[in-house]
């Protein structure tokens, strides 16, 4: 294992993970409602879990701390705190929701508050890698039946009885012989003298008495707030005597500052200062990229202020990044031998007497996230203290970086998280906080640093751009002998370290050295790419490149051995078994351990069979549509599309229908499971129809919706059905946010195939069916 | 000095006529439900009403508005109860929730508009509000529902 295997920990790249002890001060700090009390922590213990999971593992791992996490006010209202970031996943109130149903709280009395970035008391923060549940379900669980157990003591002292005859039911704990009852806010002070139980001696719910858990009847906590304009995201914080701020940034990745007139922008109404923003040298991590700040009393001045800016600047060794240029140095490198990640059995010569040979070359270029709300964030820096507010994935990286950036104790600045207006892996970066950070310090005042569109499409942190390559051999019954894949991409660790030219293993792991595939000989390369542009986490990462040419491969083999696609996909997947993938070093399994989250192909062909059958695979269809279906396993989620296309005579495509089968192990909300699958198939539209980030003379080329479009209701799959797979009774709980995007693009190209005869290979489809 | 009326106040702005009604109700009004998306008309995110049609407040300066009835998503109704904000939270549409109130005060104006849409109008009238959490079905779905009675 390296120390870029983990994104978790990539993002440690700067951070030495420290050992801390929490001080019991701290912690008591927790929640700070006063008359209510803070319930004693119970010790973690390792065995208590009933499966492992990575979360230990990730920087300061889990807190298992009902002091922490909940209180209760003497009116029985129970505060939970909810320490991951809300962008849309709905874990603002899933979490919550776990430990309200352990301790048999009222969710009508639960009030959830967003804890600030402090992961000594909080645990790992980090709300990526479609981690929160699988990292978390057990661990809340945990405490909220320490919270149980600790009411029910209280309330059978009260009473005189002993514990085993009262039980907490829905906010209150009874004692059925004597038909008493209290409530959970009569008994707070008392069950905060109780002893903690440790956790070996918690009995969790039996899953049957769930009350909310796997309902999906409980809206988002965060719903009303959002019809109303209420909900409050990072853009909307607003402090006595904030300025305004929008920064001009350097056009090339890595570019400098020469010279900048100001003269006009002063000039414009509104306008109070241009200044100078500092920059870090390429490759700059998550720190600002530098430029010239415009400071107004409102955002429109500032806009209209910096397009008045006269600004030379240097663009530095990426001045010549070229989008055409470069793809052919990618598609060159992928026809020749590259560093070998995985091989199993002989491939080359398994290739060579192979009695026929398909070849794919795929293509799948830079993508923007364009979440809905650009990047914003406040800061109010005093002295050697700093206050941010900002829409941030990673409140606890925020926190250390702006200490780092600011060079003042982490403990004297504070990170509140908003709500995200979408983060899909931008959002982890936390960037656009610091430049908010090193405005207001040197102004002295609060500042709001907003980013328009053009800005977030301009200098994001990219999706990186692939060339991906498979051959694959048949013998003369047509089946698989032989796999060749290489992929070519520069790889998320550039941003961090210079020189990088190979794919990290999160990258490799991610749907390319783990292909499930029960083919004899395998070999995965992966040829070396160099970065121009800042890369980084978009929603699924590589499994994007990577489950784009894998899954489209089955096409092609389908159509070469004269096969229906479902048939050649179960075909390839094979038996039902334990994937074992000796021959890659360094497997990264999403940061899980593989005893417990293994590639298992029953639950993959699992998934294959539930979404052909739901989706009524090999239905008649009527002229120009097509049925396309893939598979993929993700965040050790297990996740198959099929996708009507229909194609008219001029091109013009739509998507009848979408049906999506998911298995994501143990589930808390099915409800929000099928809006994440919703939108992973308007994401994968949205990428597979348009997506693409080119550049020239080392500038992104596209501004804003006009030229990197996004599926918009018109052109949305009419009826999108998601279909979940009901887990194993033990089978731990896996990623939802992510998983449900890769697939879609492949199923969609093999549905195009399907009703068209035309193979795209190349993405975006853009204008390539137009006739 | 202009005067605009915005969720039944008065005000008056005597700064730059041309800034954008956005940057003027999120910044010097404080009404930060209307949200900024694209700035370009593209997205739908800052959608208010304006009179009784939906207009993008990223385009449209304060000087456009003299006079005016702005409707932001705080004034559409006064306890937030609005049939498309009943339906939007009967049919659970928001994700992140950063479109959700251009959403609405399009989906409000469509149904001034025209009380019974067919699933087709739904779709073409909600064309210029993006999702980028990809929410569509259930937006469909909503606007239909408050068109049929929450
Ligand atoms: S912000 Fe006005 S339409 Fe996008
Ligand atoms: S709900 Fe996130 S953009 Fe619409």
């Amino acid at each position: 294992m390296n120390f870029i295997d983990n994104p978790g920990k990539l993002r440690g790249f700067q951070r030495s993970i420290r050992v801390e002890k929490v001080s019991r001060r701290s912690v008591l700090k927790g929640l700070g409602i006063s008359g209510g009390f803070v319930l004693a922590a119970p010790l973690m213990s390792r065995k208590a879990f009933a499966y492992e999971t990575g979360a230990g593992k990730m920087p300061h791992g889990v807190v298992v701390d009902p002091r922490v996490f909940v209180a209760i006010a003497p009116d029985g209202v129970v505060t939970i705190l909810a320490h991951r970031s809300e962008m849309g996943t709905g874990v603002r109130t899933s979490l919550p929701l776990i430990v309200a149903e352990e301790m048999e709280a009222d969710w009508s009395k639960v009030r959830v508050q967003q804890a600030h970035g402090d992961e000594a008391k909080f645990g790992n923060q980090d709300t990526d890698g479609s981690r929160s549940t699988r990292h978390y379900l057990m661990p809340m669980r945990q405490i909220g039946a320490s919270a149980r157990v600790m009411l029910e003591q209280a309330a059978a002292k009260r009473w005189g009885v002993p514990a085993t005859e009262v039980k907490a039911v829905n906010h209150e704990v009874v004692h059925d012989a004597t038909s008493r009852k209290l409530g959970f806010g009569a008994l707070a002070a008392d069950a905060a003298k109780e002893q903690v139980p440790s956790i070996d001696s918690l009995k969790l719910k039996d899953p049957k008495n769930f009350r909310y858990l796997t309902k999906g009847q409980i809206s988002i906590v965060d719903l009303h707030d959002i019809t109303t304009g209420k909900a409050r995201y990072g853009a909307d914080v607003r402090l006595p005597g904030m300025k305004y701020a929008v920064i001009a940034r350097p056009p090339v990745t890595g570019g400098k500052l020469v010279s900048f007139d100001s003269a006009e922008a002063l000039k414009i109404s509104g306008v109070e200062k241009v200044m100078e923003v500092r920059g870090w040298p390429w490759p700059s991590k998550f720190q600002p990229l530098g430029g010239v700040a415009v400071i107004a009393r409102n955002t429109g001045a500032a806009i209209k202020g910096r397009d008045a800016l006269k600004i030379v600047w240097d663009d530095g060794p990426n001045g010549q990044y070229e989008s055409v240029a470069f793809r052919k140095e990618l598609e060159d490198a992928s026809r020749k031998p590259g560093l070998v990640v995985r091989q199993d059995g002989d491939a080359d010569a398994a290739l060579k007497s192979a009695e026929k040979v398909i070849v794919g070359e795929y293509y799948i270029p830079h993508l923007a996230h364009v979440s809905m709300e650009p990047p914003a964030a406040v800061a109010d820096v005093k002295g050697d203290k700093a206050e941010i507010w900002a829409p941030v994935q990673s409140p606890g990286g925020t926190r250390e970086d702006t200490a780092k950036t600011l060079d003042i104790p982490e403990e004297n600045v504070t990170v509140n998280v908003t709500l995200l207006g979408g983060g899909f892996g931008r959002k982890s970066k936390c960037d656009f906080a610091l430049e908010a950070a090193l405005l207001s310090k040197e102004l002295g005042a609060p500042v709001k640093v907003q980013w328009t569109r053009e800005d977030d499409v301009h200098h994001g942190f990219l999706h990186t751009v692939s060339a991906e390559r498979i051959e694959a051999g048949l013998d003369k019954n047509g089946k698989v002998i032989a796999w060749r894949h290489r992929s070519v991409a520069p790889s998320i660790a550039s941003t961090f370290a210079a020189g990088t030219v190979h794919q990290a293993p999160f990258e490799l792991g991610m749907g390319f050295v783990d292909m499930p595939f029960e083919i004899a000989n395998v070999t995965c390369e992966n040829p070396e790419a160099a970065a121009h542009t800042r890369i980084g986490w978009f929603r699924s990462v590589s499994n994007i490149p990577h489950a784009f040419a894998v899954q489209s491969m089955v096409g092609e083999l389908a159509h070469a051995t004269g096969r229906d696609q479902k048939e050649m996909l179960l075909a390839l997947i094979g038996s039902p078994r334990i994937v074992q993938l000796s021959s890659v070093k360094d497997l990264w399994n999403y940061g899980e351990p593989y005893d417990s989250y293994p590639i298992d192909t029953a639950r993959l062909r699992k998934v294959v069979e539930v979404v052909a059958e739901k989706g009524e695979w090999a239905r008649q269809l009527p002229k120009g549509h097509g049925l396309g279906i893939a598979v993929h396993r993700s965040f050790v989620s297990y996740i198959a599309t099929v996708v009507e296309v229909a194609v008219d005579e001029k091109g013009k495509l739509t998507v009848p229908r979408v049906d999506t089968a998911i298995d994501c192990g143990t589930y808390v909300n099915p409800e929000r499971i099928q809006s994440q699958i919703e939108g992973a198939a308007i994401m994968g539209l949205s990428l597979a129809k348009y997506g693409e980030i080119t550049f020239k003379n080392g500038k992104v080329q596209q501004n804003n919706f006009d030229d990197f479009p996004v599926v918009r209701i018109d052109e949305a799959p009419l009826v999108t059905n998601v279909h979940i797979v009901p887990p194993g009774p033990e089978t731990p709980p896996s990623g939802v946010g992510e998983p449900g995007v890769p697939p879609f693009a492949p199923a969609l190209i093999n549905a195009i195939f399907a009703a068209t005869g035309k193979r795209i290979r190349s993405l975006p489809i853009g204008k390539q069916l137009e006739t | 000095m202009i005067k605009i009326t915005i969720n039944g106040q008065e005000q008056t702005w005597d700064g730059d006529p041309e800034l954008p009604l956005l940057w003027y109700l999120r910044d010097e009004a404080g009404l930060t439900g209307t949200k900024f998306g694209c700035g370009q008309a593209l997205c739908g995110a800052c959608t208010v009403l304006v009179d009784k049609d939906a207009v993008r407040s990223c385009i449209t300066s304060v000087a456009d508005v003299a006079g005016r009835k702005i409707t932001t998503i705080e004034g559409l109704h006064p306890t937030g109860d609005h049939p498309v904000q009943k339906a939007w939270r009967q049919v659970n549409v928001p994700q992140c929730g950063f479109c959700q109130a251009g959403q609405i005060m399009q989906a409000a104006a469509l149904l001034m508009d025209n009380p019974k849409p067919s699933h087709d109008q739904i779709r073409e009238a909600m064309s210029g509000n993006i999702c980028r959490c990809g929410c569509y079905q259930r937006i469909e779905n909503a606007v239909h529902l408050a068109s049929t009675g929450v």
